[in-house]
């Protein structure tokens, strides 16, 4: 079993991730974030602000996009997460790699995790703040990948791949087997 | 982070029996803004109390066509569902104009109406903060508060409230649910919001362990056609530094009733009842919109980095009454 707890508030639970079934102990204070790069070895998820600021640890849970850093692993007792080392092979990833959609490449895998969701989002017809009207159903177009985009930042500035790509995955209507927006519990 | 036992909750009688019984417990749910706070070291609870498996997570009509939401329905599944954005599109433009997709996924109804002031003297232990530490003083009114209050404030407190849902939930007369030590409890969600006065460390009409359980949006025949404006500092994903939602009802160029709420304007989500009085019975021109915006910030108290905001507010009260009253 997973142990990463050395505190008195230690919490046994099993969770699955990347379709793998875990078993972990952890402390009450460990975030997802740190559960997955120090306690499952899966660093591709990365810690950038560890405020919900920057959206460098997004991942998938129960198929929603969300930051790990401000979810308490303790309570996700039978849930499922997906990082990047879950979702491909995606067309979103190949995609990046067609558009040079990164510089440095830390914000990347929470870029392509959230894109990954965020089109799933606009496949169910969520609306944005950019939508015209708020009852119908969205249009995928540059200003409304922007908006749906925000929560991730790159601080190489390597916006306009970023949303080419994205725009081109997304274009392509390919749907996707990782999560999808109604996937939440 | 201070270790802390943590419990889910099996059941809301529960839930608020153990923390009334704890002032260190907090509860639990989307996390967005208290797994922060206990990053930032502003909270430092000994016990949470997760209460995100609780059967709270449905929309649902009611019996005179209002629509109840649950505390725990996530902020991305209110603005998504049907009936929210076709029947209050302020509601679901409020919460859009928030927070990021990741964010909106994880916070919670509840969550999101019992939010933290973003106040930077709040948020940093090391400086003085009448709300996070009463008696300490205000760093604020001298120091950085470009962004905060202009009315309702207090020599204490110049925090403003950061939801933009709570300013549409305001404007559209939502009422609140709560559970408390002594059973359930109704609200209306405009006067669960305490003045500052001289005890800004206490913002909501709760007793000690009361937990929101949802809130109720009254059926309305103009609600259809109500909006919600923010303005901000940059284009997405950041605070208001002005809001208004407003529902207007017109009949042949005549305003019958209106319901304008103010964000990013003071403590609370700040319902603007001068406007809504100088609206009723006139005639749906701008010249109306600029006499009730004068009126309602007539009271306006700004300090030297905040003056804009009167200005700017001015602007969204004409800008979105105009929005919604005359097309």
């Amino acid at each position: 079993m997973t142990d990463i707890a050395n505190a008195e508030y230690a919490y046994d639970l099993s969770l699955t991730v990347n379709g793998e079934p875990h078993t972990v102990r952890v402390d009450s204070r460990t975030t997802l974030l740190d559960l997955l790069r120090d306690g499952l070895d899966l660093t591709g998820t990365k810690k950038g602000c560890d405020h919900g600021q920057c959206g460098a640890c997004t991942v998938l849970l129960d198929g929603r996009r969300v930051n790990s850093c401000l979810v308490l692993a303790v309570t996700l007792a039978d849930r499922t997460v997906t990082t990047i080392e879950g979702i491909g092979p995606h067309p979103v990833q190949d995609a990046f790699v067609a558009y040079d959609a990164y510089q440095c490449g830390y914000c990347t895998p929470g870029q392509i995790c959230s894109a990954v969701a965020m089109l799933n989002e606009v496949r169910s017809g969520w609306a944005s703040s950019v939508t015209d009207d708020v009852a119908a159903e969205p249009a995928l177009d540059e200003s409304e990948i922007r908006e749906r985009m925000s929560g991730n930042l790159c601080r190489c500035g390597a916006y306009v791949n970023i949303v080419a790509a994205i725009s081109s995955a997304g274009g392509a209507g390919v749907g996707s087997a990782v999560g999808s927006a109604g996937g939440g519990r | 982070m201070k270790p802390f036992e943590y419990h889910r909750a099996a059941d809301v009688r529960e839930a608020v029996a153990l923390v009334a019984a704890n002032p260190d417990a907090r509860y639990l749910a989307g996390g967005t803004n208290l797994v922060d706070l206990m990053k930032l070291g502003v909270e430092r609870p000994s016990l949470l109390v997760d209460v995100s498996g609780l059967p709270l997570r449905d929309i649902t009509e009611t019996a005179d066509g209002g629509v109840h939401i649950g505390a725990l329905v996530s902020n991305s599944d209110i603005a998504a569902d049907r009936r929210v954005r076709e029947r209050y599109p302020a509601l679901a433009r409020a919460i859009l104009a928030g927070a990021s997709g990741q964010l909106r996924n994880m916070a919670t109804a509840g969550g999101n109406l019992m939010q933290r002031t973003r106040c930077m003297y709040f948020t940093d232990v090391t400086q003085p903060c009448n709300k996070r530490a009463p008696g300490t003083g205000c760093g604020a009114r001298r120091g950085e508060h470009h962004n905060l209050a202009v009315l309702g404030a207090s020599e204490h407190c110049i925090a403003t409230h950061p939801s933009d849902m709570a300013v549409a939930l305001v404007a559209l007369d939502a009422q609140v649910h709560v559970h408390e030590s002594d059973g359930p409890r109704t609200a209306l969600l405009a006067e669960f919001y305490r003045p500052v006065a001289d005890t800004p460390e206490r913002e909501f009409e709760l007793q000690p362990g009361g937990l929101v359980t949802g809130f109720t949006l009254p059926a309305s025949a103009f609600a259809a056609r109500s909006t919600y404006r923010k303005v901000r500092e940059r284009a997405s994903f950041a605070f208001a530094i002005g809001s208004a939602a407003a529902a207007v009802e017109v009949r042949d160029g005549t305003i019958a009733q209106a319901r304008v709420a103010l964000g990013a304007a003071a403590s609370h989500p700040w319902r603007a009842y001068a406007v809504e009085r100088l609206l009723a019975g006139a005639p749906a021109v701008r010249e109306t919109f600029v006499e009730a915006a004068d009126a309602e910030l007539a009271a306006a108290a700004p300090l030297p980095d905040n003056a804009y905001k009167v200005k700017l507010l001015h602007h969204l009260i004409v800008s979105t009454l105009r929005e919604v009253a005359t097309r």
